[in-house]
Parts: C-alpha cells; structure tokens; sequence
C-alpha cells in the first residue's frame, strides 16, 4: 500500500504546515484545517493498515518500517483523542510533525517481502502490540507538553513574555494535560505489557525471560510508575513533572528503537531490521 | 421628501481639554437623560446622541443647518452646566460629514482613547446609544451610523488584537496570573499592605473570580477595614508565613524598608503546599519580596519594574496595531459615504416609481373601465400604449428638446443614453 503510505505522509505534512502558520498568524480557521487535514489523514493512515491487516492475515508490526508506521497512527489517534478532551490547540505544532517525520522515515525505507508466520497470528500479540502503541503514543504527546511547559515557564521566569508566552497555554493547563496523557499512557502501556508477558507464556512457556526488550520495557515501567508515585506523594509537578516526561519518553524511544539496533533478544523475531 | 441632513459631531476629550473643564461640562447618569431629550427638543437638531465619560463629551447630531445646530448645542451646553461659552468654547471640536463617522467610528474602537484599545468607551457608547434609542432620539441616520460603528470596533478588536494585552499594572499582572494558573477561579489571594494600584490588582483578581482575600497590615485595624471591603479576612502580620501554605497569588505593596517574606520561609512554605504554584507581585519600592525566590520551582516573582517592562512590549503591540486599525477606519469611512449618498436617491426613486404608476394607473383605468380587461379590443390597446409613451416621455422631450440650453446638454443627453442603455441594445 505504497499510495496509502503517501498519501497519509502528504495530509500529515500539509497539517504540520498549517500548524506552523497557525503558529504565527494565530488564525482560528488555520487551526481548524490543521485538526482536519490531520484527520483525513489518520483515515487514510487507518484504512491503508487495515488492508495490510487483511491481506497479511495479522497485524503489520513485524518490521521496522511497519511498526514506525504503526506508532505514526498511534500519535495521531491518541492526539485526535486528546484534542477533544483538553482543546489546547497548540499541541498540533508537536504532534502533527511528529507524524509526518515518521512517516517520512516510513516512505524512504524499503517494504520487505511479508513472510507469514504462525507466531504472529494471536489475538494477545495484536492486543499487545495496539496497547503498547497507544500507551507510547500518551507518553509523546506528555513529551511535547512537557517541552512547552519548559520553554512557557522560561518566558514567565525570565520576565521577558515574547511569542511563545502569548501562543502557549498557562503552565497549569500544560501540567494537568501532561500528566493526563501520562496516566492514560501509563494505564495502557500496562495492560499491554500484561497482554506481552501472557503472550510469552503461550508461545515459550514462560512469562519472563530477561531478554532486552522486556528488562528495557520493565525500566520503563518503573520510571513511569515511580513518576506518577512522586506526583502524588510529594507533588512532583510543574517543572519536575515536565523534565520527567521527557526524560520518559527518551526512554521509551531506546525500548522502541534503540533495543532493535544495539542489543539482541528474542523480540528480533519480530522486528526485522 | 426626507431633507439633506448633515451629521455633525461636538465633543471634547482628554486631548483638547483640561479636566477643570472636562469635569464642567461632563454628564451623570439621569442628567443624561435629561440633556439627551432637551438636546432633541432643539429646533436644528434631528437625530441626537449623548456620550459622556471622564474622558469625554461628545455630541453626535444629524442636522439640516449644521450652524445653528451648533450654535444652539453650544449654547446649551453652555447654559445646562452653568458656564460661559468663551470657557469651552475653545476646547472644541466640531466635526461633520466623514470627519464625524470618522471620528465616531475611531472613539468607538478605542483609537482616540488615552490608553489605546481599552474596553470600556466601546461599551459607553453602546450605553448612550442605547439610551438615545430608548428616547427616540435617534433616526435613520444614527441608527445605521452606530451599528456600523458597533461592527467597525468589533472587527479592529479581533483583527489586530489592540486590546489583547495589557497595558497596565495591575491588568499586566493579573495576566501573568492567568499564564500560571489558568482559570483564576477558587484562587486565594494574599494582600499585604495597601495601595492603590495594589488593591486594584486585588479587585480585578475578584473580577476574574479568585476565591478567597485575606489582608495583612502592619495596623491590624487598616487590615480589618481593607479585608471588609473585599469580603475578606484580615490575618495579623505574623501570620504571613503560615498564610503561605495556603494562597496562591501573594500582592504586596508595604512601606517597609526590609524584605518581608525571605526566601526561607517561602521554601518551607512550598513543601507543605506539595509544590503546588506560588505567584509574588511586589508592588513596592523598596522591595517587599526577596527577588531570589523566583528560582525556586514553581513560584515567580514578579516586581513593578517586571511588570513596567511586561507593558512597555505591550504598548508598542497596540501601536502597531492601532495603524492597522486605522486603514480599517478609513475603509468603513468610504463604505458609510457610500450608504449616505444613496440616501439622496432614494426619494427621486420613489418619485420617479409614483409618478410612473400614476399615469399607467389612469391610462389602464381608461381603455379598461371597472378594471375588466376581457371586452377590450385589439386597438384600443395600440392606443392605450401611445398614449402611455407620450405621456410618460413628454417632459423629459420637453426639456431635451428645449433650446436655450445651459451648455451641460451633452451632458444631459449622456445621462438620459445612460439611464436608459440607449447605446447598447444588446443588452436586456
């Protein structure tokens, strides 16, 4: 589905463009095509995976081409989700080149011949997979709002309000919509671990084996587990929280990646470079 | 007929007169009233509109004899607040035709106002406005001129932002408090000391919602009087540090000359408030708040000269966009002339459509008595039309055909080929 692919990376580019402008001229109607460019495209993205849902007989997660897709949709469903709970516009600016970028990355590389195996057709394994996704794609999104929090406080700490202290959201807004993204990612990012460690258990016969993958996903657990414990505990929030994010969701991106490149494990069945 | 009335506006504002004068001639509230129908009953006026502020008095008329109506608005304006014309007179302004829309259109939207873009004179005017159509004293022409001055404001405010951002104090303040916490509602608010600009802070913060107001003064009783006009609660001075646990935003404007609130003491504030967001704005000079307590996580200090600096930025944004709204201006100018102009046709239309109906009324009435037009026969009709030409056409021949001619008759015999599309009959 090389059209479908795109396809989608042109709607998620014209939506970054649109966000940027918005960024600038702060034109209402600029932020509404963004939503809706962004749209069309996650449609497009949706229907395009779909058909190689179908016609693979399981879920295209199985190279690194097809999962960068994969998590490109997450970012972008999620966001669309996100959008219409917290309405903090400005989000777009982050989550809309997110996408495109991967998809970008997803366009250059070279599709490998799919080679069906029996492992990867479970209900667990796509259940894992889709969790995992949309609890990263949360802790993104907490990323992003973690970063605008940062450069929102430097304006108000600095005393020199300039272009971003206008455009951005008052810190408070930042803080609680990051946090909500990571308590819904972190909720998610759980139950798809529970899904993986049952999964494990019906095809090698044991729910943990140590192996790279799984050790990195449980630290990232943990982080986010000690993150939310902290918040609540001691207040961690504000300027903490936001660094906290983003230190998460660097950790994140080194289970998702940074494993498949620089350790082995049995999870490179799945991944093919 | 309706008769060629001019508009005529006369004011005076911050620009042209003192306040001795301003506070002379200024209106309040029933006398507004009172001044609007005796303005109404003078005999050059036709339409009237009474705008009155601190800042201004402006009387905004539509006029056959603009002259004397600005004699006699002169006059009362002289005799309704006790003082001689030679007083004002020359504080004066007078404006008429564009000028007035102009300048109606430019107070409306804030470009006349001593802090530009400030809110409130769009809602003065639509005040006096709405008394002047309550009263009747306004017409056609007022009407259509306020709506269009309603839509001017509207749209300069949401095209070049120039009331976005404040340009004051206190409201430049209570914006920083908006960028931290959001909604201001449910926030509690700490006053110490007192001062003006301080507890207007204070009052726009209840403006926008904040919860509770405790005040802290060095005299318990000051504080106690200060607290009951804000519906707050006075606390005595050495309770401020336990105060800390609780508020949100900390105002403080005292006449000390040490730091009141160390940083120390703000610290263990900030663990028992679990880190929640702590605002200071330090309106005193020397300094009240110790400035090293905005490195601390999640509380910003602000002092008057961060906030002098907040607003200078501001003020040179509203410069610019009053340029912008200044071109907006300029084009409903044109756009209102365009409107008036085609007042002066709008009778010669309706002449132009009775006479017409008048002469076919009674030719038809002829050929078809009693309005039946079954018996009538195929020539009677071909007459019926010969006549209808030469009737309607007979004094337009006349004057066409007339000899001594004024000079203009090419110009008149373009304007009928015009009219009339003579010249190009392909057209329908």
């Amino acid at each position: 589905m090389e059209i479908g692919i795109l396809g989608t990376l042109t709607l998620y580019a014209l939506s970054t463009a649109t966000y940027v402008t918005f960024l600038f001229i702060q034109k209402k109607s600029m932020y509404r095509h963004g939503v809706w460019l962004l749209s069309a495209g996650f449609v497009l993205h949706t229907l395009s995976i779909g058909y190689e849902t179908y016609a693979a007989g399981y879920i295209p997660v199985n190279t690194l081409r097809d999962t960068l897709s994969f998590a490109a949709w997450a970012v972008v469903g999620v966001f669309l989700l996100f959008q219409y709970r917290y309405r903090l516009k400005v989000m777009g600016i982050f989550a809309a080149p997110l996408a495109a970028f991967t998809m970008a990355a997803v366009a250059v590389m070279s599709p490998s011949a799919l080679v069906a195996k029996p492992v990867l057709k479970s209900l667990w394994l796509v259940s894992h997979v889709t969790f995992i996704f949309i609890g990263e794609a949360g802790m993104a999104l907490a990323c992003g709002l973690g970063v605008l929090y940062l450069v929102q406080e430097k304006a108000i700490k600095s005393k020199k309000p300039g272009f971003f202290f206008r455009r951005l959201p008052s810190l408070d807004q930042l803080d609680s919509a990051g946090y909500g993204c990571i308590l819904g990612g972190f909720l998610m990012m759980t139950l798809g671990l529970i899904m993986g460690v049952v999964y494990a258990k019906t095809i090698w016969g044991r729910f943990w084996s140590w192996d790279p993958k799984e050790v990195w996903s449980g630290i990232t657990w943990l982080l986010y587990a000690a993150m939310i414990h902290l918040r609540l505990s001691v207040g961690w929030q504000g300027r903490r929280s936001a660094i906290m994010a983003i230190i998460g969701f660097a950790t994140v991106l080194f289970t998702f990646l940074g494993v498949n490149f620089f350790l082995s494990g049995h999870h490179g069945e799945f991944t093919q470079r | 007929m309706i008769d060629k009335r001019d508009i005529l506006l006369i004011g005076l504002n911050h620009k042209t007169a003192p306040v001795e004068v301003r506070e002379c001639i200024g209106f309040a509230g029933d006398e507004t009233d009172q001044a609007l129908l005796a303005l109404h009953a003078l005999e050059a006026v036709q339409e009237v509109m009474l705008v009155s502020t601190c800042n201004r008095v402006e009387v905004l008329l539509a006029t056959p004899a603009k002259d004397d109506a600005a004699r006699q608005v002169i006059a009362f304006l002289s005799e309704m607040n006790n003082i001689p014309v030679d007083r004002f007179e020359d504080n004066l302004y007078r404006h008429t035709g564009d000028d007035a829309v102009r300048h109606i259109f430019r107070v409306a939207a804030s470009l006349d106002s001593m802090v530009v873009g400030e809110p409130q004179i769009l809602g003065q005017i639509k005040e006096a406005y709405r008394k002047a159509a309550f009263k009747k004293t306004s017409g056609v022409i007022l009407n259509r001129l306020l709506h269009r001055t309603f839509l001017v404001a509207k749209r300069i405010r949401s095209e070049t932002g120039i009331g976005d951002h404040a340009v004051s104090i206190s409201y430049a303040a209570i914006e920083l408090a908006r960028k931290i916490f959001g909604d201001l509602e449910g926030r509690k608010v700490l006053l110490i000391g007192a001062g003006e600009m301080a507890e207007l802070a204070v009052e726009h913060l209840i403006r926008n919602r904040a919860d509770e107001i405790l005040v802290a003064n060095r005299t318990f009783e000051r504080g106690v009087a200060l607290a009951q006009r804000f519906d707050g609660h006075a606390i005595r001075f050495e309770e401020i540090p336990d105060a800390l646990e609780t508020v949100d935003i900390v105002i403080s404007s005292t006449g000390a000359s040490d730091i009141v609130i160390r940083r120390d003491q703000v610290r263990r504030a900030m663990r028992r408030r679990r880190n929640r967001p702590l605002f200071f704005i330090d309106i005193a000079v020397p300094r009240d708040i110790d400035p090293d307590i905005n490195r601390l996580n999640n509380i910003y200090v602000y002092d008057i000269d961060d906030l002098k600096g907040v607003i200078e930025e501001n003020i040179e944004d509203r410069q610019r966009a009053a340029i912008k709204g200044e071109r907006i201006v300029d084009e409903a100018v044109i756009r209102f002339r365009q409107w008036y102009e085609n007042l002066d046709v709008v009778p010669t239309i309706v002449g132009l459509r009775r006479k017409f109906e008048e002469v076919i009324r009674a030719e038809v009435g002829r050929t078809c008595p009693g309005g039946d037009a079954r018996g009538v026969a195929p020539d009677a009709l071909d007459k019926m039309v010969n006549a209808l030409v030469n009737k309607i056409l007979h004094d337009p021949t006349t004057i066409l055909k007339r000899e001594e001619g004024h000079g203009d008759k090419a110009q008149l015999l373009a304007a009928v080929r015009k009219l009339f599309k003579l010249d190009d009959h392909d057209a329908p």
